[in-house]
């Protein structure tokens, strides 16, 4: 849909346009190319020269069974997260959906965690489950559990999945609601006439009309896992221990800032671009038409 | 409601109410830290209810900083933190309305070469270009200040798709109208659009302060001065000391102070968050 009537002023519209695209230009597409520019060179140890290798970065990076480790983690993070968020929000979403006089009340108190910074979030779940001072990790030890997310790769990675998951309910679950109450009440009451209990009507009528809504979320929180859990997993763990909670996105951190490595952190960068598009352009193509609210 | 059963609605409330204890419990844990001396927190036995240091240990978090001078209080984090979510949260919010309002309401070569440059930057998050944007910001002599904070983190397509759609809804009878009136651009700007998006500013504003406010990558590279860190950076930087114990009732306490803001904007300004998050990921 386009306006048909337009102001006619010839030099206006760029001067309006001008302040968003030097922004733009400085601090995107400079440094986006800047990053594929890097990604085929190589800097010496003090990086003051710098010469052309063509794809070696890349080839040295496939290279290593540390990327591929990196590349397993974010698989298993953003699955664990994405399928616990998603599922323990659903299961909220449809009870709140359930005409509850305390509905609006149970509705803000479930979404302000979606207003915590990632950083804060980490550093509330390692308090919790501090090896030796949390609160959480004592009836563990009374367990005999021997809980130590400082050093187990497993406990860690439990740790920032449950830091991860708590704060994106509260995202999923205001737009399952959304979803939920979009549903036309006429369809579920024709399947209540015949016959269909609770349970066979959320699986045969809900679940699949709120099946837009779930992939448009499956794509937000993949994108989320990979970037906004920075925080979380740089208080919590700080990548570690030995690698195990090293997310992609982490790892060109860590190359770039801790390992100086910044011809290979490019590289990942540049790999990274290229996921974040298929993903974007994935949202746009599937999502954009058939998500309503 | 097709039936109403009274079982499931025991079992809703019970459902959420566990719910609302999972979300809750971190924080209220937190709070609880906050109020007891150092020694309790650490000794790892620390009770469910709260203590009596709450005052000393705000007093201490906010003004004094740490046990050791190298901390600085958090004071002067709030400040900035509060100065770099503001300026993104209003910066984006003036560049994408004046691009958004160029491309709705104008016609001239390379429009749709505009619109497309800032629609792509949608599919770059900030963290993936995160050293080239750091070394320009270095070449601009931005490092430990507030543009450095701010602006790279504007340079985003989200506003002006809002603004885009928002404005795309407005009939144009009212354009035609203020034509007729006289009026030109600026007076159609000021006296019609700008009063009737106060809804979507307000909106976008909300969303924009938590992202602000809760930076960490990029606040955590480019500042190197105690004196410009942020209040989200400033508590890992507590926890994470080589030459002592962490103090942990502080952190614990800056926590509390850094979820605050955006959780008490999220809480009040419930409307006009909710809808600002439906329309920005739309």
């Amino acid at each position: 849909m386009e306006k048909s009537v337009v102001f006619s002023n010839k030099l206006l519209p760029y001067l309006l346009l001008i302040p968003q695209l030097i922004i733009t230009f400085v601090f995107f597409y400079w440094p986006a190319s800047q990053a594929v520019w890097q990604s085929f060179l190589r800097e010496d140890a003090f990086g003051l020269t710098s010469e052309f290798v063509g794809l070696e970065n890349y080839t040295s990076l496939f290279a290593q069974p540390e990327y591929y480790a990196s590349m397993l983690v974010t698989v298993v993070f953003s699955s664990l997260v994405a399928a616990l968020s998603l599922s323990i929000a659903l299961l909220f979403a449809t009870q709140a959906d359930k005409n509850l006089k305390a509905a609006g009340a149970y509705k803000t108190l479930m979404i302000w965690p979606y207003a915590v910074a990632p950083a804060v979030a980490g550093v509330l779940w390692i308090f919790m489950f501090h090896p030796s001072l949390g609160t959480l990790a004592r009836p563990l030890r009374w367990m005999n559990f021997d809980w130590n997310p400082l050093l187990n790769g497993n406990h860690a990675m439990a740790l920032v999945v449950m830091a991860a998951v708590w704060k994106q309910i509260s995202y999923n679950f205001l737009f399952f609601l959304a979803g939920l109450q979009s549903i036309p009440k006429s369809v579920l009451e024709a399947g209540a006439i015949d016959g269909a209990g609770p349970m066979r009507r959320f699986w045969t009528i809900t679940f699949p009309l709120l099946s837009p809504t779930t992939f448009f979320l499956l794509v937000v929180n993949v994108v989320y896992v990979f970037f906004d859990t920075f925080g979380i997993i740089d208080a919590v763990t700080g990548g570690g221990p030995a690698g195990a909670t090293t997310t992609m996105v982490y790892k060109v951190f860590a190359d770039g800032r801790l390992g100086g490595d910044l011809g290979g952190s490019a590289a990942q960068s540049v790999v990274l671009m290229v996921i974040v598009i298929a993903l974007t352009a994935i949202q746009f193509k599937y999502v954009e038409r058939k998500v309503q609210y | 409601m097709v039936e109403h059963r009274p079982l499931s609605d025991i079992i809703a409330y019970a459902i959420l109410t566990l719910g609302i204890f999972i979300v809750a419990f971190p924080v209220y844990l937190a709070l609880i830290a906050s109020t007891h001396d150092a020694a309790t927190v650490v000794g790892g036995r620390m009770p469910l209810s709260p203590g009596d240091q709450m005052l000393e240990n705000y007093y201490r978090a906010v003004f004094v900083g740490g046990a050791r001078t190298s901390r600085e209080p958090v004071a002067q984090m709030l400040i900035n933190s509060f100065i770099s979510a503001f300026g993104i949260a209003l910066g984006k919010i003036f560049i994408s309305m004046l691009s958004a309002y160029a491309v709705v309401y104008f016609r001239f070569p390379f429009r749709k070469t505009a619109f497309w440059i800032i629609f792509v930057t949608l599919m770059l998050p900030v963290e993936v270009r995160i050293y080239p944007t750091y070394k320009v910001v270095a070449d601009l002599k931005m490092l430990d200040t507030y543009a450095g904070l701010i602006l790279p983190l504007i340079a985003s397509a989200t506003g002006t798709l809002l603004f885009r759609q928002f404005f795309m809804t407005i009939p144009e009878e009212l354009l035609e109208a203020s034509r007729i009136d006289g009026a030109g651009p600026f007076r159609f700007f000021w006296d019609t659009l700008l009063p009737l998006s106060v809804t979507t500013i307000a909106a976008l504003f909300v969303i924009q302060f938590i992202y602000g406010w809760n930076q960490y990558l990029w606040p955590l590279l480019i500042t190197t001065q105690d004196s410009m860190q942020t209040i989200v950076i400033g508590i890992k930087k507590m926890l994470y000391t080589t030459d002592e114990l962490a103090e942990w009732q502080l952190a614990m306490a800056t926590a509390i102070l850094a979820m605050l803001p955006p959780v008490a904007v999220v809480v009040f300004m419930q409307r006009l968050f909710v809808r600002g998050l439906v329309e920005t990921e739309k």
